[in-house]
């Protein structure tokens, strides 16, 4: 019996995911479905950057601009703004493409650089991404500057609505349920692709270059475009993410996509453990959850001292720094790493 | 012409407070190869342990020149303090981890400082006490405020002494053969830890200075205000050829001067569509332009990378 179940571990855990936004619903209400939802985004999000700082070993810290990017893409091809309504089987590999050239368009100059180098030009990028956003409204007003995009249709597949609840063979089935379906489904589908990758030659040659860049080099690697692969895979990652993203939240504005939501992503992926999939979807659930369980704080304070000392957010984001300092000093490679990497960390 | 004058001396200004929180960069890149991203949050606590001290000994009835002495001073110590804290605390015990360890702690270290701020002073913005040195002078239609000319003033002493210490003194031969060759400084009996502190001790000095000339200059100061001045002044450090302190210096006031121009006269030649609100993009533009075509800078020496 016991060994029958190990053997169908596998279909264990997907039944146990598929049940679980409804025992979410059930014992903590729908608000905690929606929380499930996004976090599943930023799973996404995680596994994109993974491929960036944990194959690659390139420190990227504006990453969330691809995500603003297909964000942005989708609320463009879907929203009253450019009176276009694509689908969305034709927005999101538009989007994917759009954030993939942003990725090589910032990649190009500067990845025959050194890697601190193109640490500070991400985040750079990022910043002047939002500058880009807050002020693209004339001559034609793109992207309504910081009042962001209202009105984005909802996710749908044909006739098929994603933000409307429906009914499968008699079993009722809530909008956010729903979109945690679509949303796992997508999950699944990059952590086949990410982890394809991972043993693939081109996984190989980017450990590689992450391990030894000179040594890749010298063996035929030809290091410059393989880690400009490796930007324009993360970056379209991102931007699947920021489309689903833009649906989801049916509204986008300048101020999602800040440097703090980028070293939010990259804490994710530091913590659970750089270049390990599963350590990475650890790392983003747990941190994406984060701000829910802080969120009480301000409640009690205001309760216990009439005010709040303490503003959670503030103390997220302290979190967050303290997390990076301290993983860095005494486990550089993760809550679950992946052995090579651990290995890696400390014999060098 | 009158116009022209303004933006130069404005950009002039600028650059002047740039160069010095540059320097800070190069400083610690020269001998470590480390950008510490933190920088620019030490700028921010600079201007906001200034603003706060200044304010306060304003209000017990201290005269202006006394007020600022003493937020000067209080700035300077209390980054020097943080400064040496970081290099002890987070980059010290990386020193021969893999090179993202070291970038990662310090993308940290930056988040702890602005949040911590945060904590301390409100996620407000606060305005700085007038001191009344905005009064402006006019001069054949160029205007300048006694507070321009002392910041200038002030960051010119500042650089040549700093310029002094590194090119004549023996501490600064010790730091220069530290970042030639650290093994080979310490096998000639150069205390290299005590020189990477006096680096961080230096570059905080600086930013603390800095910190104050900029919040007085725009009168106001932020907890998220360091993030994008240390961009821009790390930009600066690169234009000049980071390592070299002459270059943080001209790549400093370079950056200070096409900003203020381009933001003067980019909105005019292209019809107002990109106008001073893309001011924060030339900095940007001008750092990848830089790394594209001349990656060490204008007076740095091409540094390949060593095995």
């Amino acid at each position: 019996m016991i060994a029958g179940l190990a053997r169908f571990k596998r279909l264990w855990m997907l039944l146990g995911i598929l049940i679980l936004p409804w025992a979410v619903e059930g014992l903590l209400g729908r608000g905690w479905v929606r929380i499930l939802d996004f976090a599943l985004l930023s799973v996404l999000l995680a596994i994109g950057l993974n491929i960036v700082v944990g194959y690659a070993g390139l420190l990227d810290l504006g990453f969330i601009a691809f995500f603003g990017v297909g964000a942005y893409a989708y609320a463009l091809l879907a929203s009253p703004q450019f009176g276009v309504h694509w689908p969305l089987w034709a927005i999101l590999p538009t989007g994917v493409l759009v954030a993939a050239s942003f990725g090589v368009a910032l990649g190009w100059p500067t990845l025959g650089l050194r890697g601190d180098y193109l640490a500070i030009v991400t985040m750079g990028f990022g910043e002047i991404i939002r500058v880009f956003l807050n002020n693209l409204t004339a001559p034609i007003n793109i992207t309504n500057g910081p009042q962001g995009i209202t009105m984005i249709d909802a996710l749908h597949l044909g006739g098929w609505s994603f933000a409307r609840p429906h009914r499968v063979w008699g079993i009722p089935l809530p909008a956010l349920v729903g979109t945690f379906y679509l949303f796992l489904l997508f999950v699944l589908l990059a952590l086949f692709l990410s982890r394809r990758l991972e043993y693939s030659r081109i996984g190989r040659a980017w450990m590689a270059i992450r391990e030894d860049e000179i040594a890749a080099a010298s063996m035929g690697l030809d290091t410059r475009r393989l880690k400009l692969l490796a930007y324009a895979l993360g970056a379209a990652f991102g931007g699947v993410s920021g489309g689903l993203f833009a649906g989801f939240q049916g509204f986008v504005s300048p101020e999602s996509f800040t440097l703090q939501e980028s070293v939010m992503i990259l804490c994710m992926v530091v913590l659970g453990g750089m270049g390990n999939l599963r350590g990475v979807v650890v790392g983003a659930l747990l941190l994406a959850f984060l701000p829910e369980v802080l969120r009480p704080l301000g409640d009690w304070q205001q309760h216990w001292f009439h005010h709040v000392l303490i503003d959670p957010s503030t103390l997220r984001l302290l979190l967050f720094g303290i997390a990076l300092v301290i993983l860095m000093r005494w486990r550089p490679e993760g809550l679950l790493p992946s052995r090579a990497r651990a290995r890696e960390w400390h014999t060098s | 012409m009158v116009t022209f004058l303004q933006q130069v001396l404005n950009g002039l200004t600028l650059g002047c407070i740039y160069a010095l929180v540059a320097l800070g960069y190069t400083l610690v890149y020269g001998i470590l190869e480390l950008i510490n991203f933190a920088h620019g949050d030490l700028v921010m606590i600079g201007a906001l342990v200034s603003l706060s001290l200044v304010r306060a000994l304003l209000g017990w009835g201290a005269p202006l020149s006394v007020a600022l002495a003493g937020g000067l001073a209080g700035a300077i110590g209390v980054c020097v303090l943080v400064g040496v804290a970081l290099e002890r605390l987070a980059y010290r015990p990386l020193r021969h981890a893999p090179k993202l360890a070291p970038l990662i702690t310090a993308i940290g270290m930056s988040m702890v400082l602005e949040q911590g701020s945060a904590l301390l002073w409100g996620r407000g913005y606060h305005s700085f006490p007038d001191l009344g040195l905005t009064h402006a002078l006019s001069w054949g239609g160029v205007v300048i405020s006694p507070l321009q000319g002392v910041i200038v003033l002030g960051s010119l002493c500042l650089l040549g002494g700093l310029l002094w210490l590194v090119q004549r003194s023996a501490l600064g031969r010790a730091m220069r053969a530290t970042a030639q060759n650290p093994v080979a400084a310490q096998l000639l009996g150069v205390d290299t830890e005590r020189v990477i502190t006096l680096a961080f001790v230096v570059g905080a000095a600086l930013a603390a200075v800095a910190g104050l000339m900029v919040g007085a200059y725009y009168q106001v100061a932020h907890y998220t205000m360091g993030f994008m001045l240390g961009l821009k002044a790390f930009t600066a450090a690169v234009l000049g050829g980071i390592g070299n302190l002459s270059g943080a210096v001209l790549g400093g006031i370079l950056l200070g001067l096409l900003e203020a121009l381009g933001a003067g006269y980019l909105g005019d030649w292209t019809g107002n569509l990109f106008g001073s609100n893309y001011k924060d993009v030339f900095s940007f533009a001008t750092l990848i332009l830089v790394l594209v075509f001349h990656p060490s800078g204008l007076l740095g020496r091409h540094a390949p990378e060593k095995v």
